[in-house]
């Protein structure tokens, strides 16, 4: 099915479509796609958990299917809806046409055409597929459990239609930001993984292959920033995703160096709150870059 | 169970929340910052059964997977539930699969099967390690059942009174009459004795908090509201397209959310436990919207071992849980760390107990709780000196939280607690944050 035969090999591929992953992480997207299970990460906001998702939808050459998860969300939005209006359309014509068989109208009225696919069904339809569950920890606890049936079998049971199976599981990426403990019976179905910072040496390497133009030195200065940053005591230590920003937001600008002017100029792009960033400014964290 | 004497199983202790470490000592990968275990870095006496790396075949070689791998590996899924990870039949089911996959000679491919397919949290992590360690390291269980020890040293006044001498004292004891409750209801806990105090803990395993609802985005059928298209439509199909009846829906609601932050340090031992069973009222009644932590030298989450049904299973469990009785407080750094882990002050009713007393820093403490009324629906603080007379709150941590609190009141008698649960109920207490703002 995939010519993927070992993690090592996975971090190869991962790097050629320019994320940069760890042995542990690859060896988790390795068991999910080799035992057909959901890959469930937490971690802190912006350690590239959803980026990890779009890039093994571009690995496998498969459309990425998104559910971003909410409070409130529900089977009419996450699974499939019947599309009304048509189908009221549809019964008017009928009638305009004299045609009264009512089991042959039912039938025509429950016809797949007239079914809005939602991610999750579409998911299913889709072969193959990645479906991204994004922020499940939004969601509230009642769509677990229906996001945990779906998950189980990859099957939909639609009562106007009948069952509709995934031939073959789509690869599953569940993220959780860890706002809310998620329920264990959905976690027991999938492979949990804990997403760190990156290291140094890995900052630098994700910051030169997403930012070609960044040369080395800028790189090294913004990653030793953002590991400070990291260990200040601070509301929103910046991800993954916010040095690159930062770092883009400097090349921008013509930085060649990180010096404290321009990273004051910039500094909205990696910390997005104003203590946070009164504290760096006041504490001269930049000074020493 | 491995040797009573390996460190890690029988004292599981607990980490932070939501601090995840570093995997074992030895598997760190080179230099500082790489926190990530390398491929073949060796775990210090690491060792498997004679043959067993050859007994689990790979995808393009499936065999049978080996008795000896399915016991050593039961062997360590049992050593991580004494430890207190969730890892039951089904995630070991799950770590034997995900191994078919993976090279089972390699330390660290067994480190990570392990983790992905028996944790379930951030808080596991810190005890698989040690386990992993401990277990991979000789001291392995030998195949078959056996039972832990575990020493429960007990913090609580009277809490084994509770299954023990209760079952036989219950016939003998004079039941209390209503005039007595009445006494005892206004007194401060702080001043009965044991036999008065578990008289209030029998009243308060009694209470049935009701809690306060909040609109919830779903929609439940209902006689008048908004106009519900999806139904008044099938119902029109049903008709063939005769609009008979219209239909309305409105918002369901859900209780809302709390948090309870329970001050165990020495200041606030003699109510501490009068104040977790308030708290285990609570999570009986609201399991799924309820959330209970210890605060003192550190946050400890024990919404888990509340759950438990019987007040004095679920006391035991708390007691062995938390690590930082009678010490002192530094609530600042652990409301901060409680709002970072984003375990849910959003939204939620917070109560802090806490008699305000903070060894930190106050300025910290009043920055922490700025941002916690900025996230919380309300902030409750109880203080359990607030009921005698004459209290001023003039302590520091107290005159920095004072501002960003929306009620503060005591929690130092039965009639208090009662208070506390009406105000945690359905009636809707007086306007928001009228101290200042």
């Amino acid at each position: 099915m995939f010519d993927i035969e070992s993690p090592e090999m996975l971090v190869k591929v991962l790097e050629k479509h320019a994320y940069l992953a760890d042995d542990g992480l690859a060896t988790a997207c390795f068991l999910a796609l080799r035992m057909g299970r959901p890959l469930f990460l937490e971690g802190e906001a912006g350690v590239g958990k959803t980026e990890l998702a779009k890039t093994i939808a571009t690995v496998l050459d498969a459309p990425l299917i998104r559910l971003q998860c909410y409070e409130g969300l529900d089977a009419a939005q996450a699974l499939y809806d019947w599309d009304f209006p048509r189908q009221l359309l549809h019964l008017k014509a009928a009638e305009a046409a004299g045609i009264h068989d009512a089991a042959r109208l039912e039938g025509e009225l429950y016809d797949r055409r007239y079914l809005i696919a939602r991610p999750l069904l579409r998911a299913v339809e889709t072969q193959p597929s990645v479906l991204l569950v994004d922020e499940v920890d939004r969601a509230d606890d009642e769509f677990e459990a229906f996001l945990l049936e779906v998950l189980s079998d990859f099957q939909i049971s639609i009562p106007e239609l009948g069952t509709i199976r995934a031939e073959r599981p789509p690869v599953v990426v569940i993220t959780s930001n860890r706002t809310r403990e998620v329920h264990d019976a959905l976690k027991r179905r999938c492979l949990y993984h804990w997403l760190e910072h990156p290291s140094f040496e890995r900052e630098v390497a994700i910051l030169r292959k997403r930012l070609p133009e960044c040369s080395e030195t800028l790189a090294a200065q913004v990653a030793r920033a953002a590991g400070r940053l990291r260990e200040a005591d601070l509301v929103k230590p910046p991800g993954i995703a916010e040095t690159i920003d930062w770092t883009d937001a400097l090349l921008t600008l013509g930085a060649r160096d990180l010096d404290p002017g321009l990273a004051a100029a910039t500094l909205g792009a990696v910390l997005k709150y104003r203590e946070d960033q009164e504290a760096v400014l006041k504490n001269g964290l930049l000074n020493h870059a | 169970m491995p040797d009573p004497a390996s460190p890690a199983p029988a004292d599981p202790g607990r980490e932070r929340p939501g601090r995840p470490v570093t995997p074992p000592a030895g598997a760190d990968g080179a230099g500082a910052g790489a926190r990530v275990p390398g491929w073949s870095a060796p775990i210090p006496g690491y060792a498997l059964p004679p043959g067993l790396a050859t007994a689990v075949g790979t995808a393009a070689d499936p065999r049978p997977v080996d008795e000896r791998l399915l016991s050593v590996m039961t062997g360590f899924a049992r050593t991580l539930r004494a430890a207190g990870v969730a890892a039951d039949r089904e995630r070991t089911q799950n770590l034997i699969q995900a191994l078919a996959e993976l090279d089972v000679a390699r330390p660290m491919d067994v480190y990570w099967a392990g983790r992905f397919t028996l944790c379930s949290g951030p808080d596991d992590l810190p005890r698989y390690d040690r386990c992993f360690a401990a277990y991979f390291n000789g001291e392995r269980a030998a195949p078959g059942r056996s039972r832990t020890v575990v020493t429960v040293t007990r913090h609580l006044v009277s809490l084994d009174e509770d299954d023990e001498a209760g079952e036989e004292s219950d016939g003998e004891a004079t039941p209390m009459t209503a005039s007595r409750i009445e006494v005892l209801r206004h007194r401060d806990v702080a001043r009965m004795t044991d036999a008065e105090r578990d008289e209030v803990h029998r009243m308060l395993a009694l209470l049935e908090p009701e809690r306060r609802q909040r609109v919830s985005r779903r929609f439940a059928p209902a006689h008048r509201g908004r106009l519900d298209n999806r139904r008044t439509i099938r119902e029109t199909l049903r008709r063939g397209g005769e609009t008979a009846r219209l239909r309305y829906r409105t918002h369901r609601t859900r209780p809302r959310r709390v948090v309870l932050l329970i001050d165990v340090s020495g200041s606030m031992s003699p109510y501490a436990d009068t104040l977790l069973r308030f708290a285990h009222a609570l999570v009986r009644r609201e399991p799924r919207a309820t959330e209970v932590f210890t605060v003192g030298t550190r946050l400890t989450r024990v919404t888990g071992e509340l759950r438990h049904r019987d007040p004095g299973t679920a006391m035991r469990e708390v007691s062995a849980a938390i690590p930082d009785w009678s010490g002192g407080t530094r609530l600042g750094d652990e409301l901060k760390e409680f709002l970072a882990a984003g375990s849910g002050a959003r939204g939620a009713i917070v109560v802090i107990a806490s008699d305000g007393w903070e060894r930190g820093d106050p300025s910290q403490l009043g920055r922490q709780m700025a941002r916690l009324s900025r996230l919380a629906a309300r902030v409750v603080w109880v203080n359990p000196h607030k009921g005698s007379a004459g209290y001023q709150p003039l302590t520091g941590g107290m005159q920095a939280a004072l501002p960003h609190i929306d009620d503060f009141v005591a929690g130092h008698s039965l009639a208090a607690f009662e208070e506390l649960a009406v105000l945690l109920s359905a009636r809707l207490p007086g306007p928001r944050r009228t101290a200042s703002r």
